[in-house]
């Protein structure tokens, strides 16, 4: 039996993780993830959750503790934001370097200087190189189904790579929803017992973490990026069997939706998504082909995905929440490398910065605007969205 | 207490100098704490000389941390330990004097804020040796390092090196030390101690290093001991709110005849060494001024 609940993104989360057992949660408050944290915290106080709860002095202690921890194969969970996912920077690599699966959710805030605690996606998307897996979500239920699937990707061995659940700040975690929770039976069917070979035990020492020649260190570097790609297919196949199991799926890397006759698309990632697909239909229903591509993971990226959803449709829109400083945002930069054999006219729309409302007026003129390509209005490739002043 | 030290060698086999003091504090206190230990080391000396793939020289569970992060790993391993009931090890940290004053104490305070079941052992070789001989926040006034090369303007080290044993004391920590290689069976009894303490323990271990102070590889342990007799370094314990000295030193002996043994002192002008002196005198004073304050407050208890 599914359980329906009405909660928050960062509810979602705790939902998610409580199902997946966690033994140790390390975590340092920042908005907007600070109700994930409470809301473990009680679990754990109510012994709903069996978990050592630590309290640590930063996310740089945050992230290296829950290392620590799970080099001992013990599953763990953590979870920053914006300025707490930048001074985990270095930790970040740290983990993906040394293989460590750990699973972490970001609520997607914007980077200081000037200070906004508001959404937008200029935190994640600079640590793209990181070696991390990144997810991205579109709604509360999405939410809580990645973060379960997360465990078994980044536990996968042959994947053994940190996951990212990326969460729009307040538009998501801040935002009820009705939900379907798994029944913990689902759960304990989809995801394997935490099991970590090579892990450090007392009977079968390990030295971990350690510094190698230029020589080794390439051949490490390409052992993490084949994992990352190897994902590609673990990814599906999981998404596949959660499907099975609790009867939602999402369909990989990146799903389209009325894409197939679409002339014109616009590619999304996060939350925005839903308000894309409700214009969507509204122009359809005014006859006009026009469709979203909805990007869920940004590593490893959805290059084969991207060609196939978009192969009718020869003008692209790529709206997001980030901008690389002196080129394009980085979606933008991601997306042209996968269709540069494609041949369609690729436009980059730069929104939402530092939780900017983007609304259906703003993605109904990025629609009209696409389609004057063909009426040969020369649209630049790089716009800023809602620029007043 | 201890009879025989283990005769496995638990680190063995790295690329330290000649006379390494920090090594050698590392090997000791693992034949203390035995086989059943986690072992947490930042960047620094002992990772960059124990830790090339795939010469690995540790026999016990080891990893590096990021540099900022051994309280934090340190804590990590002690959770996980816990929650798989693993109750019969030990959970110990080897930092530099950088890398415990320095980058990794915040993480070090958060690690004895939280009270957990690890030891902390700063081995002390008063600069960053392992990037070559750069000063620290436990670089001792008036020391040449390659940042404070000493000249007409800069003169050596103007730091008066951080007290980290009462930094750590004021958090309350369970059990505090402060030891020497010079003093090896005080140091190896303050790690046995530690092993046995509820609770998080610090050990500061001064530990020379030939290559940074400029003295001959085979003059570490020597070296270490005139620091003590001189009064630059002491022997001290902190259990439970008491500060206790271990060694009762009636007459100095000589600071000159410590510092210009060591070429990193040996632009001091007479000036400096009575500035030294005085810090000398200043930290006596102070640590049995503690001694004696907890004494009469357990009398009048």
């Amino acid at each position: 039996m599914n359980n329906r609940v009405f909660v928050s993104g960062d509810e979602a989360i705790a939902l998610g993780v409580k199902l997946a057992k966690p033994k140790v949660i390390a975590a340092y408050p920042i908005t907007p993830q600070t109700i994930v944290v409470e809301r473990l915290a009680e679990m754990v106080e109510k012994r709903e959750l069996e978990a050592e709860y630590m309290y640590v002095e930063s996310e740089h202690s945050a992230l290296a503790a829950v290392m620590g921890a799970s080099v001992l194969g013990v599953r763990t969970f953590t979870a920053t934001s914006s300025q707490g996912l930048l001074y985990m920077a270095e930790v970040l690599h740290y983990a993906s370097g040394g293989r460590v699966p750990l699973v972490m959710m970001n609520a997607n805030r914007s980077v200081a200087l000037p200070w906004s605690i508001f959404g937008d996606q200029r935190d994640s998307l600079s640590l793209l190189d990181s070696g991390w897996i990144q997810a991205y979500v579109e709604d509360a239920q999405e939410t809580l189904d990645m973060v379960i699937q997360a465990y078994a990707l980044a536990e996968n061995k042959n994947v053994l790579t940190p996951v990212m659940v990326n969460l729009d700040g307040f538009v998501l975690t801040h935002t009820y929803e009705a939900i379907d929770i798994p029944t913990e039976e689902q759960v304990e069917k989809f995801l394997p017992e935490f099991k970590l070979e090579g892990k450090m035990d007392i009977n079968a020492p390990k030295n971990l973490f350690f510094s190698s020649s230029p020589s080794d260190n390439i051949r490490f570097k390409l052992q993490q990026h084949q994992a990352m790609e190897d994902s590609r297919a673990i990814i599906k196949e999981l998404d596949r069997q959660y499907e099975e199991i609790t009867g939602r799926g999402y369909g990989g890397l990146a799903t389209g939706y009325r894409t197939e006759d679409a002339e014109s698309i616009i590619i999304t990632l996060g939350s925005i998504t839903g308000l894309v697909k409700d214009v969507v239909d509204a122009l359809r229903s005014q006859g006009k082909r026009v469709g979203v591509v909805k990007i869920r993971f940004m590593r490893p990226f959805p290059e084969e995905e991207l060609v196939e959803l978009c192969k009718n449709a020869d003008k692209i829109g790529v709206l997001e929440k980030d901008i690389s400083f002196g080129y394009h945002g980085t979606v933008y930069t991601n997306v042209a490398d996968a269709l540069k054999a494609e041949g369609k006219k690729l436009i980059n729309y730069i929104a939402g910065l530092g939780g900017q409302n983007i609304s259906a007026d703003d993605i109904c003129n990025i629609f009209s605007q696409l389609q004057s390509i063909d009426t040969g209005v020369n649209v630049p490739t790089l716009n800023f969205v809602g620029v007043k002043g | 207490m201890l009879k025989n030290l283990d005769k496995e060698e638990y680190f063995y086999g790295h690329k330290g100098c000649g006379g390494c003091g920090g090594s050698l504090a590392v090997r000791l206190a693992l034949k203390v704490l035995g086989k059943n230990t986690f072992v947490v080391v930042p960047a620094g000396c002992m990772s960059a000389v124990g830790f090339l793939y795939p010469q690995l020289s540790f026999g016990v569970n080891a990893l590096i941390s990021p540099f900022a992060s051994t309280g934090a790993m340190l804590s990590g391993i002690r959770a996980a330990a816990n929650a798989l009931d693993i109750k019969d090890c030990n959970v110990v940290g080897f930092a530099g004097d950088g890398g415990t004053a320095d980058i990794g104490l915040q993480a070090l305070s958060g690690a004895i804020d939280r009270g957990d079941r690890i030891i902390y052992i700063c081995y002390d070789n008063e600069a960053y040796m392992n990037t070559g001989v750069q000063q620290s926040g436990l670089t001792p006034y008036g020391a040449r390092t390659t940042t404070t090369p000493p000249g007409d303007y800069i003169h050596g080290s103007k730091n008066n090196k951080k007290d980290m044993f009462d930094i750590v004391a004021a958090h309350n920590i369970k059990y505090a030390a402060t030891a020497s290689i010079g003093n090896i069976p005080d140091y190896i009894r303050k790690v046995e101690k530690a092993k046995n303490i509820k609770g998080t323990s610090y050990i500061h271990v001064a530990a020379p290093c030939p290559t940074g102070w400029g003295i001959d590889s085979s003059e570490t342990v020597s070296i270490a001991k005139e620091a003590i007799h001189c009064g630059l370094w002491y022997l001290a314990e902190y259990e439970d709110g008491v500060y206790k000295l271990n060694h009762e030193v009636r007459e100095y002996a000589s600071i000159e005849g410590y510092l210009k043994k060591q070429s990193r002192f040996k632009h001091l002008t007479d000036e400096d060494i009575e500035i030294i002196q005085k810090q000398r005198d200043r930290k006596i004073n102070l640590i049995k001024r503690k001694v004696k304050n907890y004494e009469k407050i357990l009398e009048n208890q």
